[in-house]
């Protein structure tokens, strides 16, 4: 709801997945770094993960992203190799990770407890996987240093480690593995422990981190907010299987089913009586908003458990119309029955004439439109594009 | 005032069974023999003056410092061996049994303590003796014709029979702290690039050590003032520096002298620990 933008990080002259003038490669253009093909997971009679099939590119920012108990952190895991799979291949920059235990994989781990040694220093913490990295140890110490300034903790080496914030703990685990240059790092749920303020600043820093080292980061978030904000693609988990594999933007936009857009963000949804195919999409019927067609590319799939099919909007989809503004696609009178004021955003609960319960509309608070009132009768300007069929 | 008063009161009251307990079962009895220390022997009674002869006769006792000396050598023996037994068990009780069936494990590894502590080191007299157990087990394979006589009656059957009394005193302190790692810090030294024996090495034990620590001195200093399994298993040919006490005490019957042989041995090990957890303060400042 309350996204923002990070400020621009900046560009590194050149690296991984970046051309010779320094921009950086479309996602789909790079190489492979992790490749995951028909992974199985059983524990016992559970099935964890259920034929995952997904390739995550170099220098990508990827998330897994699911309810707890949808298999993302058994996922992350199984890359990391702490889990067996139990049938399928996975391989990291083409390599079969099949019989390579956790300590010779090419990955590094965030944990969600940030799993710093209390009994060590913060500089002793990070510099734990250089024990046998040949340099010298005035080169490693200069190493450590370099990786604590990197994430902002520059000066506090000497510390113990048990006396540092929730913050500095997860800098600590992120300088730690980042310091051995691993081809990904993967982080579970690094930002959950945080409280709000906290994890939207960590957020910004991770993206800028990631465009900085140029190394694929796999993401295993709840949170479908921080999902959008800082992945570039994303995978959205329920029970063991990908729903859905697609950049942020597609993933709200377009949802391929009801449930996916259930979990992304805020969605509307309307019974929908379909009176058939034609040129133009398909026909349906929906109370409130008449006959009309939708867009063939609109229609997405619904669930198993889905009351029927339905079709769905997102909060800003539509709009309420102004003292007597024209609108401009179709328009469609109703009632305001709720006003929730967010201070940048309004939401309005609209009962539109004819339709059984109130839809959602989010409007910008912009200078000079005043907020509607309860009980107020208005027109919602709406068009057959913005709305998604779910069938 | 009047209400800090009250707090005071409940305070005091709360505290009090406990406080008559130290009271009378320990500051007493410290305070007698610190006292009977300090004063003259008579014939079969004491004389009230201050005298540090006591102490004096002590240090210069040859026969006191050898068997202080062989009751700090058992108790270091017995402690290594026990805690280096204890720790394997503790850590398979932690990290292999499964949880549901860990209360039962304590359950079986308490079961010793359900019989008297002499039965326990009479046992091993059982077990180790002239007919014992071991002697007629391979006299009966043919592998012996005449029984072993160095089982029983020197150091090393005290040892054993200490190691195996203190058992459970070095188990549970060790696997309490197992327990408390956390599990995730195991997989990040993995993840760090370390073998499992290398993770054990630089992050279970550093974070073992508090539990370890307290093991050692846990069966240090009562296995030191040990007086029955010298007597049982050394046959009394071993005296250790409990033995000393005894002698003095009531056979002889030098009250001070006694004393001041127990307070000189309490002093000992009271520094031997301090500076035993002064070596290692490292370990016990880690707070998870």
């Amino acid at each position: 709801m309350t996204a923002r933008n990070p400020s621009p990080a900046p560009v590194p002259k050149s690296g991984p997945a970046r051309d010779e003038q320094g921009r950086p490669t479309p996602i789909g253009s790079r190489r492979a770094m992790i490749e995951c093909r028909d992974v199985h997971k059983y524990y016992g009679d559970y099935h964890a993960l259920r034929g995952i099939d997904l390739t995550i590119r170099e220098a990508e920012f990827f998330s897994l992203l699911g309810p707890s108990g949808c298999g993302k952190t058994t996922l992350l895991r199984t890359i990391a190799g702490f889990e067996d799979i139990s049938s399928g291949v996975v391989l990291i920059d083409g390599r079969d990770m099949a019989k390579v235990p956790a300590n010779a994989r090419p990955t590094n781990m965030v944990f969600q407890s940030y799993a710093i040694f209390p009994h060590l220093t913060v500089a002793q913490n990070v510099a734990f996987g250089l024990r046998r990295d040949p340099r010298s140890r005035a080169e490693k110490a200069a190493a450590v240093d370099e990786a604590l300034a990197m994430v902002g903790l520059k000066g506090y080496g000497a510390r113990a480690a048990h006396a540092l914030s929730g913050g500095q703990r997860q800098r600590v685990a992120l300088a730690r593995a980042l310091i051995l240059k691993p081809k990904v790092l993967l982080l579970d749920e690094p930002l959950s422990a945080l409280d709000r303020k906290m994890r939207e600043q960590m957020q910004v820093e991770l993206i800028k981190l990631q465009r900085q080292v140029g190394i694929t980061f796999v993401l295993v978030t709840h949170d479908q907010e921080e999902a959008l904000v800082m992945s570039d693609r994303i995978a959205v988990m329920f029970e063991g299987e990908i729903a859905q594999l697609s950049y942020p933007e597609e993933l709200y936009s377009r949802p391929v089913s009801r449930r996916v857009a259930d979990f992304i963000g805020m969605m509307n949804f309307m019974p929908v009586r379909i009176l058939g195919e034609t040129d133009a999409g398909v026909r349906v019927e929906v109370p409130g908003f008449g006959e009309f067609d939708i867009p063939a590319a609109n229609v997405s799939r619904a669930d198993p458990g889905d009351p029927g099919p339905s079709v769905g909007f997102r909060p800003e989809a539509v709009t309420i119309l102004y003292r007597d503004a024209p609108a401009p696609h179709r328009e469609t009178p109703g009632i305001i029955e709720e006003v929730v004021y967010y201070g940048d955003m309004t939401y309005y609960d609209v009962r539109l004439d004819g339709a059984e319960r109130p839809v959602r509309i989010s409007m910008r608070n912009v200078f000079g439109r005043d907020i509607q009132d309860l009980g107020t009768r208005t027109r919602v300007s709406w068009s057959p594009g913005s709305l998604i069929l779910f069938r | 005032m009047a209400s800090r008063s009250t707090e005071a009161g409940q305070g005091l009251r709360m505290i009090a069974p406990p406080l008559l307990y130290a009271v009378l079962m320990l500051a007493i009895p410290l305070l007698t023999i610190l006292t009977f220390s300090f004063i003259n022997d008579g014939y079969q009674t004491v004389i009230w003056e201050f005298t540090l002869e006591n102490y004096a006769e002590v240090w210069a006792d040859p026969i006191f410092r050898a068997l202080m000396l062989r009751s700090l050598g058992v108790a270091v023996l017995v402690t290594l061996a026990t805690v280096v037994l204890a720790f394997p068990v503790a850590y398979f009780l932690s990290f292999v049994v499964p949880p549901r069936r860990k209360a039962m494990w304590i359950f079986l590894i308490t079961i010793p303590f359900w019989t008297s502590y002499l039965i326990r080191v009479f046992l091993w007299k059982v077990i180790l003796g002239y007919n014992g157990v071991i002697n007629s087990g391979l006299k009966s394979l043919g592998l012996i014709e005449q029984p072993l006589s160095f089982l029983l009656y020197n150091t090393g059957s005290i040892v054993v029979t200490l190691a195996h009394a203190y058992a459970p005193f070095a188990i549970l302190p060790i696997y309490v702290a197992l327990e408390r790692i956390d599990r995730s810090l195991l997989e990040a030294g993995r993840d760090l690039g370390e073998s499992r024996l290398m993770t054990f090495w630089r992050v279970t034990l550093p974070l073992a050590m508090p539990g370890v620590l307290a093991a050692v001195l846990i069966v240090f200093i009562p296995t030191m003032g040990d007086y029955v399994t010298p007597t049982l298993i050394g046959g009394g040919k071993i005296p250790m520096v409990a033995n000393l006490i005894q002698k003095q005490m009531l056979a002889v019957d030098n009250k001070p002298l006694g004393s001041a042989i127990a307070v000189t041995a309490m002093v000992i090990v009271t520094l031997l620990a301090g500076l035993f957890l002064l070596l290692n303060r490292r370990f016990l400042r880690v707070r998870t």
